[in-house]
């Protein structure tokens, strides 16, 4: 009923290729944008917004990897280690010479996307669990790196503390001031991304990932594509890197270790492999999900439990349901999180004449 | 249900929170499923007798998995519903909220770890280390080493052998320094992350360098690797002191046993044993209750640190409602509790334990404990080396943070 296909006439080429064809889709985003853009930030408290701030976060990164691992199908495990480079990389010219965030931020996802150019060169050669194996050298190369190399960590604690990010001589500090400094990357990222996979670019990721000797018999310079994809993915890792710098106040490179390129890789997978749309929702969902369990388990747990075994209870609970998880999403529902969500959207499209 | 909300709300009238952060999963989860148990059952030792002049305390944990953002989120959660300050675990961690700690004015501990020039409270005002830190350790094994070779380091040659990350380097500036003071030759090994293999280095300390001390900084299972791999090598482990992180229970089980690990020496910020009245009367509370003691008592380097922390922070708040006269203390007024602890011993467990504005680490004391039969033993009283030259390295250390920032 509000979902009907039918009456959309389209009558140009511009009409043809919008993003969004259905009245209903540009309404349902006008809605998801004044909820965000107003409820979220009046309604919700600090620590929910330290939530939502984490998962703004989170989407960048794991859109960045979505390309890489869903779009193009090369996969890889060194997601970290590229955010700790744009970290530092950030950190380091905002420190040293006093570079304001817009440029700090780009800078340091060029930095990333350089490294992972580097990273994705035996891509060209080798494929799947080889190539998994030789981007998680790559994070432990960075790790290596930052950690030895005192020029870039700024000294053998390895911490650079960085100031809060400033617009119109305005500090964005409370966890209100920078939520609207996430979201907005954030969205630049969602919208980025959504129009790069309808380009000439994106369909040549695709190809690749579906088979890439045809792709290349087509005509698709395998060689630069990759590449294309490596630098554009840890370009996204690097802004990541970059926006919890700024939101920790601190860039270590601790931070950034193998559990967390395995996380993101949870989140996609979850989400559903190769949509936006699924990124979001897996960044969103892992995010949440240790959140949950506690607040879960606090206030109802102690029905059935101890307050002392509660405390063992939760942190474990939390690795289980994030294990088994995975598992049931690999197993019963591959394409994620997006696929329950375009159900409900299919049924939805014929709703309620579905005969 | 709405029976059971009006309770909580009565509860929460007299009640007082603490954030507290916890590893109980996650890369040294050992530390945490050991300590955090400690912490909790001090806590419920002193709302057993009542509270704090009547004021409940209750510390609402949070596991982090060692990991940054859950302990900012944590922080902020426990900020919202009106903790009166945090219990931090982890370096990053606490790099991390130092900021937040200044900005918010909530005071935060960080017992143990953490970032060593914070001991300085001029520059760090809301930080607390209230343990010795890794500078004041490092110093403290080189002061050891010097009184076991006989009152001197001249021509000696000393082994640093760490966990090759930041906070496995802390310590060594300083330990390099005193090698120029003290004219010893000082040779270092890093055990890569994630410190499974130490094989190599063990060798090259017990064949090749033959140093007169080993100092062991390692965390996680390289200090029981360690162990073993230098008695397997005929090195005397009378001659090798671990700092306080390869220095727990689980490191000697790790090793096979105490009988493998005979003569070790640990470096320990609180009391090793059980030997203490305030843990005799939280097993008493327990028998009380009809229930056992927890497993976690009999790690008791880990759980004695909890029990330290518990009480560090419950004398925090008594010393604030002192200066509030028993109303509710904000944040503010427990920073000021911490500054006010004074030789604050806890019937042996701690150090003669001294906070001051300009003190925040209280003292810098450590212990040397020694594994012998089956147990540790203390070799040393609470003491503390090179106190002027630990503390004029926090001053210069938080100025140039100050003026970079």
């Amino acid at each position: 009923m509000f979902h009907s296909e039918t009456g959309v006439f389209k009558t140009s080429y511009a009409a043809d290729m919008a993003l969004l064809p259905l009245p209903v889709a540009r309404w349902a985003v006008l809605g998801i944008a004044l909820f965000f853009l107003f409820v979220v930030p009046l309604v919700f408290s600090a620590y929910l917004l330290t939530l939502v701030n984490l998962v703004l976060i989170a989407v960048v990164g794991a859109i960045g990897l979505d390309i890489l691992t869903g779009y193009t199908g090369q996969i890889s495990i060194g997601h970290g280690g590229f955010m700790s480079v744009g970290a530092y990389t950030a950190a380091n010219l905002i420190v040293r010479l006093g570079v304001p965030f817009w440029l700090a931020i780009p800078a340091g996802g060029l930095m990333a996307a350089l490294i992972g150019i580097i990273v994705g060169i035996p891509s060209l050669r080798i494929k799947g669990i080889y190539l998994a194996i030789a981007t998680l050298a790559s994070q432990f190369i960075i790790a290596w790196t930052i950690n030895h190399v005192t020029w870039i960590s700024g000294g053998i604690e390895a911490s650079i503390q960085v100031p809060p990010p400033s617009v119109f001589g305005w500090k964005l500090q409370t966890p209100e001031q920078l939520y609207f400094f996430l979201l907005f990357f954030a969205v630049l990222a969602i919208v980025a991304t959504l129009n790069l996979m309808r380009s000439r670019i994106g369909r040549a990721f695709i190809a690749i990932r579906d088979q890439d000797i045809a792709a290349e018999i087509i005509g698709i310079n395998i060689f630069r594509y990759k590449l294309y994809a490596f630098a554009i993915s840890s370009f996204y890792a690097g802004v990541t890197g970059v926006l919890y710098t700024y939101y920790l106040g601190i860039a270590n490179y601790e931070q950034f270790g193998i559990d967390v390129s395995i996380n993101y890789l949870a989140m996609i997978i979850i989400g559903g492999l190769g949509s936006v749309l699924g990124a979001v929702f897996g960044a969103a969902f892992i995010t949440i999900l240790p959140e949950a369990t506690r607040l879960f388990l606090t206030h109802f747990g102690g029905v059935l439990f101890s307050q002392d075994t509660i405390r063992t209870l939760v942190p474990n609970l939390t690795l289980i349901l994030f294990g088994g998880l995975i598992i049931f999403f690999l197993i019963v529902e591959p394409e994620g999180l997006n696929r329950l969500w375009r159900n409900i959207r299919n049924y939805f499209r014929l709703w309620p004449f579905s005969y | 249900m709405a029976i059971a909300f009006a309770g909580l709300a009565q509860a929460e009238d007299k009640t007082i929170l603490i954030g507290m952060q916890c590893d109980r999963t996650g890369p040294t989860q050992v530390v945490g499923t050991m300590l955090c148990p400690g912490t909790h059952d001090y806590i419920d030792l002193i709302n057993s007798q009542g509270g704090v002049d009547g004021w409940k305390i209750d510390a609402s944990e949070v596991d982090t998995a060692y990991q940054v953002p859950p302990a900012v989120e944590e922080y902020e959660h426990a900020k919202q519903q009106g903790a009166v300050g945090i219990m931090i675990y982890g370096t990053p961690q606490t790099e991390a909220l130092n900021q937040r700690l200044e900005q918010d004015k909530m005071p935060g501990t960080s017992p143990g770890f953490g970032i060593a020039a914070s001991g300085d409270g001029q520059y760090y005002p809301y930080l607390f280390p209230i343990a010795a830190n890794y500078w004041s350790q490092g110093a403290a094994a080189v002061k050891f080493a010097k009184d076991q070779l006989g009152g001197s380091l001249k021509g000696k040659k000393i082994a640093y052998i760490f966990y090759d990350n930041p906070a496995g380097h802390e310590p060594m500036p300083v330990i390099e320094e005193l090698s120029k003071v003290e004219g010893f030759q000082l040779q270092t090994f890093a055990v890569p992350p994630p410190g499974v293999d130490v094989s190599s280095q063990v060798l090259a300390i017990a064949q090749e360098y033959r140093p007169d001390f080993v100092i062991d900084h390692t965390f996680g299972k390289s200090p029981a690797l360690i162990i073993k791999g230098l008695k397997q090598n005929g090195y005397p482990l009378t001659h090798v002191v671990a700092l306080v992180w390869a220095s727990g229970e689980a490191d000697i089980m790790g090793a096979g046993g105490w009988s493998v690990a005979q003569g070790y020496n640990t470096m320990q910020f609180a009391g090793a044993g059980e030997d203490y009245p305030v843990i005799k009367e939280i097993q008493a509370m327990y028998k009380k209750e009809g229930k056992e003691p927890p497993a976690a008592m009999k790690s008791t380097v880990y759980y004695n640190r909890g029990v330290q922390q518990g009480a560090l922070w419950v004398a925090a708040i008594k010393n604030a409602l002192t200066l509030t006269h028993g109303q509710k203390p904000t944040p503010t007024d427990v920073k000021k509790g911490f500054e006010m602890i004074h030789d604050f011993t806890l019937g042996g467990l701690n150090a003669p334990l001294t906070i001051t504005a300009d003190d925040h680490e209280g003292g810098g004391w450590v212990k040397i404990f020694r594994v012998k039969d089956e147990g540790f033993v203390p070799e040393t009283q609470w003491f503390r080396a090179y106190r002027d030259l630990i503390v004029d390295r926090e001053h210069k250390t938080a100025q140039q943070m100050a003026k970079a920032n």
